[in-house]
């Protein structure tokens, strides 16, 4: 390896401790044609590393997740995002296997992306930052996993736009990963999810304070724009049942409607604590990159959308993990996959899992999701000694 | 490994060592875990979870999915031989799902139960009800199984299809098996379809 890695940079979340961070000089090749360099991915580790290296298991996050898959976050203080699913005797053991989850590229929970600093102007990227793509993403993990003198993974696992990564990491790296556990995602954003994403980012744009990108030069936040953001996407992460169930039309604090437009409903607040707790850990200017980043993803596009084609020849097994009440990536779109991989002869399997909670089922307690996962992973090791 | 149940050892039995199969409507995966000795390269499909998941752990490929709605997803003729075990009288479209078959696979192996068994004519005739037997113990209103036929049935059906049967072997009430004419189905009123309480066939496409 050319690259020193440093461990000590600045990182634009003032207070926030962003885990392990590395630095990497050699550049990024980017797929807008653009490149990075330097950057830095931040990530945290759980278990230990076994001398043969083959224990490691890659944890993908999704659109406004992190790093901090199962410990504390910095600034939220919150319990780890999948601390139901990684952890000691949990499906993905940490008493066994070495798991390191990192923060893409465009994000903002320390690597580089949009709030950090241009180096060629001192000032912060914004909108100069490059548009960043999935494979963007999976290769600057695949310098990180290098880093970390890992040649072949066990494992990559992730939901959502997590998924779309471990998908990626078995189309562009086939010889570096052993089994793929893509939960809850799709081989490419549909019509409707990048309809969602566009009135997210317009959302966004429209609020004044966003300050066409430059925000963090002026000092303003465009807090408004992004919690309008994050309240529409929440809408898509649950089942129109679980909301229903939830909240019904129950009244928030009050006995009778207010004939005015503060919110009456109890799912209107819940929308607006939804929103008002994102924009104290999120960087609006990374929701755009990364959303787009979801609105480009079609892994068969450079095979003339011919999915098969991307895994012909895939000596990965893999696991795809659908929710029935999952809308924004149903079941009909994982399972997509799971054909592409059998007509090629890959070894594929194909779980639905019934649930009432819509998509954001892969982050909660889900008793056959963790069997799965366990009984997975469980013979992919076992393959291995 | 717990032993097979007899039907699937007859299907077993017919499977070529190093094989690619598919087993439609898999169960738990005690078959493809047993090909797993002779080398065969096995994927199943099977409905239920909690058997999905029961493969997933033993470390078998085994999509979650329904004989009548998914095979219509795979290619044709990528696997050496297709199994159906126990399952075409529980399928919507049983037409469908043996034209789908024997376009997927090169050889398709089959297992059913008789309705021509003599316990189950003998039961409507003398009971007046619908016939429960031990292989078929559901009452009429709770069976999955909507679309019983003997076997001379799905000979026919199989001619229809224009499938050969290149083995065929009748599964006898104590567990044994033995090989059988196909003809003998056909013709005339004793036999096989009178005396076997199931039947497994290896057909292709003529």
């Amino acid at each position: 390896m050319t690259e020193a890695p440093r461990f000590l940079r600045p990182v634009t979340t003032p207070s926030a401790d962003v885990g392990m961070a590395v630095t990497f000089e050699a550049p990024l090749p980017l797929d807008c044609g653009r490149e990075l360099a330097p950057f830095t991915v931040a990530y945290m580790t759980y278990g230990t590393l076994n001398a043969d290296k083959s224990n490691a298991i890659l944890i993908c996050h999704a659109l406004t997740g992190d790093q901090f898959v199962a410990s504390d976050h910095p600034l939220t203080g919150k319990q780890g995002w999948w601390i139901t699913m990684v952890g000691p005797g949990k499906p993905i053991d940490t008493d066994r296997f070495f798991v390191i989850c990192s923060n893409v590229i465009g994000g903002c929970m320390g690597s580089t992306g949009p709030a950090e600093i241009d180096p060629s102007d001192g000032n912060p990227w914004g909108l100069n930052f490059p548009v960043v793509t999935i494979p963007d993403m999976v290769r600057a993990q695949k310098r990180l996993v290098e880093h970390l003198g890992i040649d072949k993974l066990l494992a990559v696992v992730g939901g959502s736009m997590g998924g779309m990564q471990a998908l990626q990491w078995a189309a562009s790296y086939p010889d570096c990963v052993r089994a793929v556990v893509p939960i809850a995602c799709a081989a490419r954003h549909s019509a409707q999810n990048i309809a969602f994403h566009e009135v997210g980012r317009q959302a966004i744009m429209a609020d004044p304070d966003w300050q066409g990108g430059e925000y963090l030069l002026h000092n303003t936040k465009p807090s408004k724009g992004l919690a309008v953001a994050r309240m529409a996407a929440h809408i898509t992460y649950v089942s129109e049942m679980a909301l229903q169930r939830k909240f019904g039309r129950a009244l928030q604090n009050r006995d009778a409607k207010s004939f005015q437009f503060t919110p009456d409903f109890q799912i209107e607040s819940y929308l607006h604590h939804q929103g008002a707790s994102f924009v104290d850990r999120f960087d609006a200017n990374s929701y755009l990159y990364i959303t787009r980043a979801m609105d480009y993803f079609d892994l068969a596009e450079e095979h003339g959308g011919q999915l098969s084609d991307v895994f012909r020849l895939n000596s990965a097994r893999f696991c795809i993990v659908a929710f029935t009440s999952d809308w924004l990536f149903p079941p009909v779109e994982n399972k997509r996959i799971a054909h592409a991989l059998n007509a090629v002869a890959a070894q594929v399997s194909f779980v639905e899992i019934k649930s009432d909670k819509g998509h954001d089922a892969f982050l909660l307690d889900e008793p056959e999701m963790f069997a799965t996962v366990r009984g997975f992973l469980n013979h992919a090791a076992q393959d291995l000694s | 490994m717990s032993e097979l149940r007899p039907d699937l050892a007859a299907i077993a039995a017919m499977i070529r060592p190093g094989a690619r199969v598919l087993d439609v409507g898999c169960g738990d995966g005690a078959l493809l875990e047993h090909l797993k000795t002779k080398n065969v390269d096995g994927r199943g499909i099977e409905i239920s979870q909690a058997n999905v998941n029961a493969c997933v752990a033993r470390g078998l490929a085994v999509v979650q999915g329904d004989a009548d709605t998914d095979l219509v997803d795979y290619p044709a003729q990528v696997f050496d031989a297709v199994i159906l075990s126990q399952t075409i009288q529980a399928t919507e479209k049983p037409r469908a799902v043996l034209d789908h078959l024997l376009r997927i696979g090169r050889r398709v192996a089959i297992s059913l139960p008789n309705f021509g068994y003599w316990k189950v004519r003998l039961s409507l005739l003398a009971g007046g009800r619908m016939p429960r037997t031990n292989t078929l113990d559901y009452s009429w209103w709770a069976t999955p199984n909507i679309h019983l036929c003997t076997l001379a049935d799905f000979v026919d059906l199989t001619r229809e299809c224009g499938a050969t049967i290149v083995e065929a072997h009748a599964l006898n009430d104590n567990g044994t098996t033995a090989k059988m004419n196909p003809a003998s189905l056909t013709h005339g009123y004793l036999g096989p379809n009178l005396f076997a309480q199931g039947g497994v066939f290896l057909l292709k496409k003529s």
